[in-house]
């Protein structure tokens, strides 16, 4: 076991190291001189040349890349030139929201996608089979912005149930004190309960939008699987003790059904952190997503390489841990890598 | 393999598929929009360019029957340009990425080695990065437009094909066959052109037809969130890009290019699973 996480972390630095690289790379692969585009069209040249000393673009590559590299490891990712602002810092400050929403997201998928799961594969050939596996094909064929939109359309504007962007009232916002910026977390610190059910009202919409592509692969999956295990003996054994269908499938089928499902989960937090940028947008939700768009926007270069390497680090770490656990879970893996 | 044996292997695909019920409803649904793509000027009743300011966002009606949007354009008829370049979209961008993918991974499975070990370390750069995030950084290295939101959505599917590839390569590869083949003199580029592409066919068709719809999606956000198609152009993400902040105003402007997207990707994603299951016996248990 120490092996295998010997190797993949050392696999993982590798890869985050080949992303270094590329996010290093772009600033000299956009076009255009990162000076001019720093002080704008007016500024003259003294000021131009000083800055490309400063920002060390006069050095060669590899001075440049050690440099980024040593900066790196201080988590030092430089000043956001639209914001001024320091990038590791707006990165703390836009994560949390992202962080909300995509466990939200995660939430819904998760308990939705494993109940539907279980009722198609009972249920398999007959019409709830059929709707079920009809309406994940649908999840995963549906641009989650447009999904969105209509969301907002139906639930927000028309029955006027649900908040149509933002994270709080802002009303309630301005009595409610940022301490981890998740707001779940600083409505409920600061004992304010009417606040924290307003923000789990703005978080539905945004989570039910971003968590549809995911409910949808978890649902798939765990028909798959569970109609797997149901065709093993020792389900039939269980049915021939005269025990009900729901404590076969509950008690013995289903826990080792979820084995790949859990593989599965993991990867699709990585499709949420992409997912979050759409979706973000859609809602107004301040968080990573819509904050990396902006620089985007504005080719604002230290926060797109601060954010686009936090994302990567944090997928990774995600995966890394998906898989660990996974072996911790089954016992063959367990078994197989320690034979590595 | 004789060309009889081969045809009649084809027929026997082709059965299995029109007898498959999401094959053929995605096979409809496709043929449609390829209808309405190669017919565009015999259906349209306005130019895709053509404004009219003093009926813009004008409701459903005879003359506009989807409506208009914020300029006066005719919703119906720049639907219909838009399946053009969504199609267009989808086989670029998938073509780009098999062609590459398969040569990495063929390469990478048959040489193995050093050229392995470069070209997967590489895939594996491509994949630290979730795809929507990847095809954005690109975008930005190449500068925001249609023909770099498909290069970017062509790169960020590299790596599947270099995978699938490369699997097979390494599966075929030792096999009895291929080794005759090659102890009677038979060249690299032939054994991998005759032998090893042919056997890994069918998990890449399966994986193309997928990833069309997959394309197209990527596509639309990334025009959606303006990195895509210049203004003006009938492209279904910016057509929603540029209306939806008027979803309440005039919700048929947002209503139609999301359901058009959502059909075309539906259908390939109906043939995608038909084609699974019809070609790979591994995951016929479902």
């Amino acid at each position: 076991m120490t092996a295998y996480l010997i190797q993949r972390l050392l696999s993982m630095l590798l890869s985050l190291l080949g992303v270094s690289i590329l996010v290093f790379w772009m600033v000299h692969l956009i076009p255009g001189d990162p000076a001019l585009m720093i002080l704008g069209e007016r500024a003259n040249e003294a000021a131009l040349q000083e800055l490309r000393q400063q920002m060390g673009l006069d050095q060669p590559k590899a001075v440049q890349y050690a440099r980024f590299l040593s900066d790196l490891s201080r988590l030092d990712l430089g000043r956001s030139f639209r914001t001024k602002g320091l990038v590791a810092e707006e990165i703390g400050r836009h994560f949390p929201p992202t962080a909300e929403l995509t466990l939200a997201a995660m939430l819904f998928a998760i308990v939705f996608g494993i109940l539907a799961g279980v009722i198609s594969a009972i249920n398999r050939g007959g019409f709830w089979d059929f709707a079920t596996m009809f309406g994940a094909l649908a999840g995963v064929s549906i641009p989650i912005f447009w999904l969105g939109l209509m969301l907002i359309l139906l639930f927000a504007h028309q029955l006027d149930l649900f908040p149509v962007s933002g994270r709080l009232d802002a009303l309630l916002d301005l009595e409610i004190e940022r301490r981890t910026n998740f707001m779940l977390l600083d409505t409920l610190l600061a004992g304010n309960l009417a606040a924290f059910a307003d923000a789990v009202w703005h978080l539905i919409l945004p989570a039910v939008t971003l968590g549809t592509v995911p409910l949808a692969i978890i649902t798939r999956m765990t028909r798959s699987s569970l109609l797997e295990v149901l065709n093993q003996q020792y389900i039939t054994t269980a049915y021939a003790k005269g025990l009900s269908q729901w404590i076969v499938v509950g008690k013995h089928a289903l826990k080792n059904s979820l084995i790949p499902v859990i593989t599965v989960i993991g990867l699709e937090f990585g499709y949420l952190l992409g997912g979050a940028i759409l979706t973000e947008h859609i809602f107004s939700w301040p968080g990573i997503g819509s904050w990396l768009l902006k620089a985007v926007e504005a080719r604002d270069i230290r926060p797109i390489q601060g954010g686009v390497l936090f994302i990567a680090a944090l997928f990774m770490s995600v995966n890394l841990i998906v898989d660990l656990l996974y072996a911790y879970i089954d016992p063959r893996i367990r078994i197989q890598s320690a034979a590595v | 393999m004789g060309i009889g044996i081969e045809n009649s292997l084809i027929d026997g695909y082709w059965s299995l598929l029109r007898h498959h019920r999401s094959a053929l409803v995605g096979m409809i649904i496709l043929t449609v929009f390829v209808l309405i793509s190669v017919s565009v000027p015999f259906l349209v009743t306005h130019r895709p360019d053509e404004a009219d300011i003093s009926k813009r966002l004008a409701p459903p009606s005879r003359t506009h029957w989807l409506g208009t949007d914020r300029v006066g354009k005719d919703v119906y008829s720049r639907l219909l340009y838009g399946s053009r370049i969504s199609i267009k979209i989808g086989l670029v961008a998938v073509a780009g990425s098999v062609l590459i993918g398969s040569l990495f991974g063929l390469l990478a499975g048959y040489y193995g080695g050093q050229i392995d070990n470069l070209l997967m370390r590489g895939m594996d750069i491509l994949l630290a990065l979730p795809s929507v995030l990847l095809a954005i950084v690109i975008v930005t290295i190449l500068g925001a437009s249609l023909t770099n939101a498909i290069v970017a959505v062509s790169i960020v599917y590299i790596p599947q094909y270099a995978r699938i590839l490369r699997a097979a390569v390494l599966k075929v590869k030792e096999l009895e066959y291929v080794l005759a083949a090659r102890a009677v003199g038979a060249s690299d580029w032939h054994i991998l052109l005759t032998v090893v592409i042919p056997n890994c066919l069918a998990p890449l068709i399966v994986q193309a037809t997928l990833g069309m719809g997959a394309a197209i999606l990527d596509a639309a956000g990334l025009s959606f969130l303006g990195l895509g198609a210049k203004v003006g152009q009938p492209e279904w993400g910016l057509m929603l890009r540029d209306h939806f902040t008027l979803i309440r105003q005039a919700p048929w402007t947002v209503l139609a290019p999301g359901l058009a997207i959502f059909s075309m990707v539906l259908g390939f994603n109906l043939l995608g699973d038909a084609l699974r299951d019809i070609l790979d016996p591994q995951v016929k248990t479902t």
